[in-house]
């Protein structure tokens, strides 16, 4: 099946109208010592059996449909209601380009619009793009355009920052003259203190996430009025379901936020698609990495919207464009746009709490067990650190965990080889009391 | 047919909710109780507060304002907008894939590593290739973690190398990257033949150069004739060949980039293998490197130990990584489905139409548009229409009036070397029959600019919207709405006028 319509004799003919005897004459210009030998791939398969193909491979994972999964860590299981589902599954938003053609391509941009104003009002910043292409891509764009406006070259990043985020920021430096300096943290979160040692005229900006990698909350106004101080930008990476609940980061002197968006009416699908949001203040604007939409007006004076400030971008500006970013992540984006219009801003209130609420439950709870205790003291939202004592490694209680359905915590001794017996849980929305006191009864029969 | 098109801001009513949020099962805790007051929202999120039929309503009628792979015709040159199968998107959505958490352990994730696996090996089989990642989220930044391992390698062999030579016909992302890659931009004009002129590479070849960015074929839809003699070249002076893969439509089954010499390269998975563009991704733009760059690439990559799959972490001299997990997996499924269903045949099929239909839509417009460097194309193509104008007519303006006929607009003013360029890629799952209603189309614009440029110079008057004001967009920046201020209502101010949305 190649989905191609044109019948052998329709393409027979069309040659013959190029003025060709056969296909290996029209492309004489690929040397014969250049053509391809049969390629080494399977025959195609009709449509059942790519069905069961597919089916196989997919059974052949343990996907949340049949999992309790307390993982979160950079990647959040949310409720997805079936218009999001039913309405960008459309042709119309599925299937068109970039929206080079804005009179072709209204329906696109005033969602991208409408999507840059929701974000903006989540975060409360001045202005979003049409998105990037993940939180972590979208934690090193955010430095790049620091290092552009500030002009400096050092940039400050709280180890309690996604370790992929600072990976990523890290691979996006190579072969630039900036630096990266990592601060460390205590008691779970940033150490103001050494952050104010590493602060000289020389730091970009100053990186935080919000809760932090463990789960924390980060004294975010406090980092950023130090990053003020030394006239630095401050950088914030935020987790969008919590800013139901949250300070939002316009509330606390952000000049550029950034996050994961795949949270807001996306599938987790082992990691993406993501969804890159990234907002900054009104300052920023010529410099802003990335698509946006603006409305303006057509001929006849009514309201139309097109891509625009399109000259920071690559297509026109080549090696001196703010970004090489071309492709997004519009698709991911509109769904965001359905999901937040369809949430509102008591939906989102109230999803902020079932989260708060289910977590501070489980928490509670897991704490009463003898061997398990909070590795930090501090407020979290939906996701915690816990401790195991020597008696009961991670991955032992994990793999037990496994064998009654659960996906136990995450052990982060694989990203701080220092916390050995330390576990980041996650309990979002989705699940219920009956598996939280479940999941102690097994971990208590575990003791 | 008029349909209202107000913002979804603008159809809220205070109190209307869209979604029941379920109600909690664990005991209720203020959140003043378990937070600083410091860390609380101050006051919910101005979003919109809509029934879900106004939201059903709302996205329906605006995806209706659109032209799309599904509506209309797309020949968007370089883009490859190719029909996407719905069968792709079902395979996306099995919940083993769609529910599955990137961190669960490797025990529990067997099927998604099995196929990732799988992919890299067809990716390889295809192009040539001694080694794929599938991490990079999109085309430019597989270009971007492409140079990052172009660096990389230099550096390990004690390089100093600081340029990159890319010809003047390249996309605009291939200089943005290397640029982002701490990369200085040497040109290469294009020779007579639109083809890259070997006198002008070897004069600018020099012990500076890091690699050549090339693109076959290239962005006027021709083959590099020459590209084994451009590889020996570039690897005589220790550098490297990058191809940017976005034209790899035309060369499943005809060639493969790893025997032309290419060391490394990108695919843009949503081109080449059908994937949805989404109206601007997602997505997926893995890169293949040959033997001498495995140990580069990006971590983690997917390994088989026995019949067992499991994430391998560390990599010797790995760039690192440049996503926050292991690319756009729901995008690679989706690829894999469609490489598993047109299999060795259907690939190469698939190309040869394209390449058909590219050279058919050619010949059928060559009395009517200029071809500014003819020869026989691959899958696409440029005419120039310079000709035109004399009227008073720009390439800008006749995009804009084949809307009206019904058809998306090429890529115009692209490549740069042509004046008025119109880029055109019809794919191979267009059918004969449209290419010659497009064809046609255009011949009665050509018509109509000698007739009547007017209403060349004026289109588009079937959109929803007429010819939208973009100067105005970029001196003026509205990025957002604002509720409007009532009192400056009550004073006047003309109200938003709904443009109808017609039926496209």
């Amino acid at each position: 099946m190649d989905y191609a319509p044109n019948t052998d004799t329709q393409l027979e003919e069309m040659l013959r109208a190029i003025g060709m005897g056969s296909f290996e004459e029209l492309i004489s210009a690929v040397p014969a010592e250049l053509h391809a030998r049969e390629l080494d791939v399977p025959a195609g398969l009709a449509e059942p059996q790519v069905i069961a193909l597919g089916e196989e491979l997919a059974g052949r994972n343990r996907a949340l449909t049949e999992m309790v999964s307390f993982l979160g860590a950079g990647c959040y299981a949310h409720l997805i209601p079936t218009v999001v589902d039913a309405l960008s599954a459309r042709g119309e938003w599925l299937t068109p380009y970039t929206p080079y053609q804005a009179e072709a391509s209204q329906g696109t941009l005033q969602a991208i619009y409408e999507f840059q104003t929701m974000v903006c009002e989540l975060f409360q910043m001045d202005l979003a793009n049409a998105s990037l292409y993940d939180g972590a891509s979208s934690v090193a764009e955010a430095a790049l355009l620091a290092l552009r406006a500030t002009e400096r070259s050092r940039i400050l990043v709280s180890e309690a920052v996604h370790p992929h985020a600072r990976e990523t920021l890290a691979t996006y430096l190579i072969g630039s003259p900036a630096t990266l300096q990592e601060i460390p943290t205590v008691n779970g979160v940033t150490d103001l203190e050494a952050l104010g040692k590493a602060l000289r005229d020389d730091v970009a900006c100053v990186i935080l996430q919000q809760p932090n990698v463990f789960g924390c909350l980060e004294p975010m106004g406090q980092a950023g009025h130090l990053a003020h101080r030394i006239g630095g930008l401050f950088i914030a990476s935020v987790y969008p379901i919590s800013l139901g609940l949250l300070q939002p980061p316009g509330a606390y002197g952000s000049d550029i936020a950034v996050a994961e968006g795949r949270c807001l009416g996306s599938p987790m699908a082992y990691g993406g698609p993501g969804l890159g949001l990234f907002t900054t203040t009104a300052a920023l604007l010529r410099k802003v990495p990335g698509r946006l939409a603006g409305c303006t007006v057509d001929q006849a004076g009514r309201r139309a919207f097109t891509l625009t400030l399109q000259t920071r971008e690559q297509h026109i500006r080549r090696e001196r464009a703010t970004s090489n970013i071309c492709t997004n992540e519009g698709w991911l984006a509109l769904r965001a746009t359905i999901f937040l219009s369809l949430l509102g801003p008591r939906g989102m209130q109230e999803l902020a709490r079932l989260n708060l609420e289910k977590a501070h439950y489980a928490r509670e709870r897991l704490r009463e067990i003898p061997w398990i205790r909070s590795a930090f003291d501090q407020p979290v939202f939906n996701e915690f650190t816990l401790q195991f004592d020597a008696a009961h490694p991670v991955e032992t209680v994990n793999r037990r965990l496994a064998a009654e359905g659960f996906v136990g915590g995450f052990p982060l001794a694989e990203w701080y080889p220092t916390m050995p017996q330390a576990s980041l849980w996650c309990v979002t929305e989705l699940i219920g009391k009956p598996s939280i006191d479940r999941l102690i009864d097994v971990l208590t029969r575990s003791g | 047919m008029s349909m209202s098109g107000p913002l979804i801001f603008e159809r809220s009513v205070p109190g209307r909710r869209g979604y029941a949020v379920p109600p909690g099962d664990v005991p209720a805790v203020p959140p003043g109780d378990v937070l600083p007051e410091d860390h609380l929202r101050a006051a919910p999120p101005r979003l919109p507060e809509v029934a879900e039929f106004d939201a059903v309503r709302h996205y329906t009628r605006l995806s209706q304002a659109n032209f799309s792979v599904d509506t209309h015709f797309y020949p968007l040159g370089s883009c490859t907008m190719k029909y996407n199968p719905k069968l792709n998107e079902r395979i996306a959505a099995l919940p083993g894939f769609a529910w599955l958490h990137p961190l669960q352990p490797a025990a529990q994730a067997q099927g998604i590593l099995q196929l990732l696996y799988e992919l890299e090996q067809l990716l390889c089989a295809i192009t040539g290739m001694a080694a794929f990642t599938l991490q990079p989220a999109a085309g430019a930044q597989g270009e971007l973690a492409g140079l990052k391992i172009i660096a990389a390698y230099h550096r390990r062999k004690r390089r100093a190398r600081s340029t990159i030579l890319i010809p003047d016909s390249a996309h605009g992302t291939n200089p943005a990257s290397a640029a982002l890659s701490g990369f200085t931009v040497i040109q290469l004009k294009s020779g007579p033949d639109g083809l890259i002129d070997l006198r002008e590479l070897r004069r600018k070849l020099t012990k500076d150069v890091a690699a050549l960015m090339l693109t076959n074929p290239n962005t006027l839809g021709l083959f590099e004739r020459e590209i084994k003699t451009i590889a020996a070249l570039l690897h005589e002076q220790g550098a490297l060949v990058y191809m940017d893969g976005a034209n790899m439509n035309a060369l499943l089954g005809i060639s493969r980039p790893g025997d032309m010499g290419v060391d490394l390269l990108q695919l843009n998975l949503h081109k080449t293998f059908s994937t949805p563009h989404g109206g601007g991704g997602p997505g997926a733009g893995p890169v293949g490197v040959a033997k001498a760059l495995e140990d580069f690439l990006p971590v983690p990559r997917v390994r088989k130990v026995g019949t067992r799959f499991r994430w391998e972490a560390r990599g010797r001299a790995t760039v690192g990584r440049v996503h926050g997990f292991y690319g756009n997996v729901g995008v690679l499924v989706r690829a894999y489905a469609y490489i598993r269903t047109l299999g060795r045949e259907g690939l190469a099929r698939a190309s040869r139409a394209a390449i058909i239909n590219a050279n058919y839509l050619k010949v059928r417009l060559q009395d009517t548009f200029p071809v500014p460097f003819d020869d026989h194309c691959l899958h696409e193509f440029v005419v120039t229409l310079k000709a035109l104008r004399a009227r008073g007519i720009s390439a800008g303006d006749v995009a804009k009036r084949l809307l009206d006929y019904g058809c998306y607009a090429p890529t115009v003013y692209f490549p740069l070397i042509v004046e008025e360029a119109l880029m055109i890629e019809p794919t191979e799952t267009e059918s004969k029959e449209t290419l010659d209603e497009f064809a046609q189309a255009l011949r009665a614009i050509a018509h109509e600019a000698q007739h009547n440029p007017e209403l060349v110079r004026r289109a588009p008057q079937r959109m929803v919207v007429d010819r939208v004001d973009e100067v105005k967009a970029a001196r003026e920046p509205n990025l957002r709405w604002v509720e409007p201020d009532p009192s400056v209502q009550a004073a006047g101010s003309k109200p938003h006028a709904a443009p109808p949305l017609g039926s496209g």
